[in-house]
């Protein structure tokens, strides 16, 4: 069983190996090792994964989490007087007084575009979490078991998929009045699912027909061991991915709602709530519009990059066009390098 | 073949019903129906409250309201039962009503973002994947990246906020200055050079060519007043159609196909002489005129490339067509164009609008409510086309590289065929073949954004219906909102089917 189950490389991940790394002492490293050493070779993730932690850490330090203070001093909802008609006092030499400026009722633009981060990203993992567990179950059940079990749930996820996501998002969002960022996250995650499990079903439905599971399975595992201990982990990388690019939407549906005043709610603040409460004031007061914009466009890019990086580390075949490995292939496999590269022949 | 359809039909009906369930216990139990009512001052409060309650069978429980709803909805389809019923909103306006007004606004504003988003993105994707892994490619794939990291009510805030203010300022007084036009030249040259590619050198003169002749373009319509009185000129119109004549024989046939140069030429001459001599029948023009027009140009467009023929006929008629509906085009936007001065004033010299969707009691012939929905809809429409573009763009550019990567391709090039022929006959068809199920799928996203775009553009459409009716926890307008976009992706999906296997000869429906 544990031999199954410990060997680290099926086959299919490993024919996706590139001929420099397994030349480089690719051999004998695990999975996750692997992935993460290609990841790492993407600066652009890399630098984007970094910028993306760097802004939750700045917020939280910012204005703390919970009770727990952080180092500015205006908590988000508190009224102060207008200084200098609340304009930002951003600038080289420090922060000032008031440095994203202060908005119509003299509340401190800083704290609140540092909650409404803290909400966002909240709210996006949130929404990320649920959907992939909800997602990752339904599509698991569905392609392990087949038959009837799998036509009655890709059936509720039709009717699920046919409702827009922001449509039923605003909806959702509407009903949670008053659960706060959890939980509308949380309603949210439970009507997003939809894409992962499609994936997961198609990975299961595949993997399942496999060697290994059929050993598992005559060695006498259970349906849940062969789902979750075996097929599971070779689905990985479809289900890191395709949850990295759920969260990426995610944090555009949660702005979108709080935008149109479905989400979260004043005096609590969201990136977009603060969009769509100062819009109004764009011509007078344009810095309320771009501090949350900047934030919230900068979130998704750097998600979206990390998840671009996830997908090439887990699944290097979907870049076939990268002309540099073709052309440290050609180099390995030929010995000579390459002067000018059309459109490569071999495929890998 | 039909067992697949009635199949797929009573699927769809089930599927349907079970979402609507989903619908209307949700938005009926997200808030409360009688807010409004509840917090009103006025005298007969009780008797309101009682009234809606009545009328909106508020006493019973949301699923057993989904039934009589759906009771209400099978008498669409029930040809006896003597009309639709969708229910009422709380100002009791029959849904039914307000429907195809909400509709036709938002169609209006929906298909040119679907069409236009289409187009380029597909156009944008394959060049990307032509110069694949250029400077130009980067280009491209950072754009769309940060495309994909907008939401669409920061570019429709950002739009409405500042470009329509900026550029109607900018009308008051039309004068680039030379700093304007020295960052335009320069942009666009970047932007050609990527485009052209290959050695330094040529980049560099096609650099220098497109910059300065942007630069002098646009320092001629500063200077002349063109912003104002914006036309194209007789020159233009000669230089733009017969550029556009040349470009699609050199995209779709090839520059060496004499009956290709033959069609296109019959086609751009026959515009030529219209713009010369049709001007007349433009300035008494109604709407149904231009529509009758148009199909007229469509037909002589095909049918001179039916007479030219030749041993590729399919190909000449497909020329034709392009030509004519394109020249035609241009020749109907110089009309446009010289009614917009007069617009302009009529407006009161701030013509890019950033409310509704029509300026409300304007008169003027159809050239004068062409140009007022012209100047109402931009904006929303880029603000939607740019949600889907880029995912165009991306998959469009990867569905050419895998294409291209294909054994026929190969076989093709190696046969001798141009290139332009391997990619338009061979490589591209085939690349269309993935993209219809992302369209099918972008119509909902589509028709779900235009929920915030009608918000920021406070347009009347069906996405301000959904908006509305949700605020106040009025159900029966949000649920006539989700029939249509519900049946609209449900048919989407349909059609993407049966275009798979129509377009694929390997998917067999069953």
């Amino acid at each position: 069983m544990s031999t199954v189950q410990g060997s680290p490389l099926e086959p299919k991940i490993s024919s996706g190996f590139d001929a420099a790394e397994r030349g480089s002492g690719g051999r004998g490293e695990s999975q996750g090792r692997i992935v993460f050493k290609r990841f790492l070779k993407n600066r652009v993730s890399v630098v984007a994964l970094v910028v993306y932690v760097a802004i939750i850490v700045f917020s939280i330090s910012a204005i703390g989490l919970g009770p727990i203070p952080g180092w500015w001093h205006y908590p988000y909802s508190q009224l102060n007087p207008q200084l200098n008609q609340g304009a930002p006092t951003l600038s080289a030499s420090g922060f000032g007084e008031h440095p994203f400026g202060q908005d119509r009722i003299g509340r401190d633009y800083f704290a609140l575009t540092m909650r409404g981060i803290q909400n966002s990203v909240l709210v996006m993992l949130v929404i990320g979490v649920f959907a992939t567990v909800l997602g990752v179950i339904v599509g698991a059940v569905a392609g392990y078991f087949r038959g009837w079990v799998d036509a009655v749930l890709m059936r509720i996820t039709d009717v699920f998929i046919v409702i827009p996501a922001l449509v039923i998002g605003a909806v959702v969002g509407k009903t949670s009045n008053g659960l706060g960022a959890f939980g509308l996250a949380a309603l949210l995650g439970l009507v997003s699912w939809m894409v992962i499990a499609r994936l997961v079903r198609g990975e299961f439905l595949t993997l399942r027909e496999r060697e290994f599971v059929e050993a598992a399975r005559v060695a006498g595992a259970s349906d849940g061991r062969i789902i979750f201990r075996h097929i599971l982990p070779n689905a990985v990388g479809v289900i890191i991915v395709s949850s990295t690019l759920l969260i990426a939407s995610a944090i555009l549906l949660e702005t979108a709602i709080s935008y149109l005043g479905y989400g979260i709610k004043s005096p609590d603040s969201s990136l977009g709530l603060l969009i769509g409460s100062n819009q109004s004031a764009f011509a007078t007061r344009p810095y309320l519009f771009w501090w949350p914009a900047t934030f919230i466009v900068l979130l998704a890019l750097c998600v979206n990059f990390v998840g671009d990086g996830l997908r090439d580390a887990f699944d290097p075949q979907q870049r076939r066009f990268s002309i540099r490995r073709t052309k440290e292939v050609d180099e390995v496999i030929a010995g000579q390098p390459l002067t000018e590269v059309g459109l490569p022949t071999e495929k890998d | 073949m039909v067992s697949f359809i009635a199949r797929r039909v009573v699927v769809s009906v089930l599927i349907l019903i079970a979402a609507s369930f989903i619908m209307y216990v949700l938005a009926a139990s997200a808030g409360n129906p009688l807010q409004d009512l509840q917090g009103s001052l006025s005298p007969n409060r009780q008797a309101l409250i009682d009234a809606r309650v009545q009328t909106q069978h508020l006493d019973l429980a949301p699923p057993l309201r989904w039934v009589l709803w759906l009771g209400g909805v099978a008498k669409c389809v029930v040809p006896v039962a003597g009309g639709c019923d969708l229910g009422t909103t709380f100002q009791n306006q029959p849904v039914t009503d307000l429907l195809p007004q909400a509709m036709g606004s938002t169609l209006q504003l929906v298909t040119t973002a679907f069409v236009l988003a289409i187009v380029l993105g597909i156009g944008l994707g394959i060049v990307t994947a032509l110069r694949v892994y250029s400077g130009f490619d980067y280009t491209v794939t950072l754009i769309s990246f940060f495309l994909f990291s907008l939401p669409s009510f920061l570019v429709a805030v950002l739009l409405k906020s500042f470009i329509a203010l900026n550029y109607n300022n900018f009308l008051a007084n039309p004068h680039l200055p030379p700093l304007a036009l020295l960052v335009t030249g320069v942009i666009v040259g970047a932007i050609l050079q990527l485009l052209v590619g290959g050695p330094w050198r040529r980049r560099l003169y096609v650099f220098l060519g497109s910059g300065l002749f942007t630069a002098a373009i646009l320092w001629y319509m500063s200077v002349s007043g063109w912003f104002t009185r914006p036309s194209l000129g007789p020159v233009a119109v000669i230089v733009l159609t017969a550029g556009i004549g040349f470009a699609i024989v050199a995209v779709l046939a090839g520059l060496r196909n004499r009956r290709a140069w033959i069609t296109a030429g019959i086609n751009v001459l026959i515009a030529i002489i219209a713009y010369f001599s049709l001007q007349w029948l433009f300035n008494i023009s109604s709407a149904g005129t231009l529509v009758f027009l148009a199909v007229i140009t469509l037909a002589v467009g095909i049918a001179s490339g039916a007479i030219v023929g030749g041993p590729d006929r399919g190909l000449m008629m497909r020329i034709g067509g392009i030509t004519s509906v394109l020249v035609g085009g241009i020749v109907l936007l110089d009309r446009f164009m010289q009614s917009w001065y007069s617009y302009s004033n009529d407006i009161g010299g701030r013509p890019i609008a950033t409310v509704g969707s029509q300026t409300p009691s304007l008169g003027g012939n159809v050239w004068i409510t062409g140009i007022d929905s012209f100047t109402h809809l931009i904006l929303p429409t880029i603000s939607l086309l740019l949600i889907s573009f880029a995912s165009y763009t991306r998959y469009s550019r990867s569905g050419m590289l895998e294409v291209l990567n294909q054994d026929y391709v190969r076989t093709a090039r190696a046969k001798g065929l141009p290139e332009r022929s391997v990619i338009v006959r061979h490589a591209f068809r085939n690349m269309l073949i993935p993209i219809a199920t992302l369209i099918a799928t972008d119509v909902g996203a589509l028709l779900g954004g235009a929920i915030i775009t009608e918000s920021v553009f406070a347009i009347s459409g069906m996405g301000a219906l959904f908006n509305i009716g949700l605020g106040r926890t009025d159900v029966n307008p949000v649920m006539g909102y989700f029939l249509v976009i519900a049946i609209t992706a449900i048919a989407f999906n349909f059609l993407a089917d049966l275009a798979y296997a129509a377009l694929d000869p390997r998917v067999r429906v069953r």
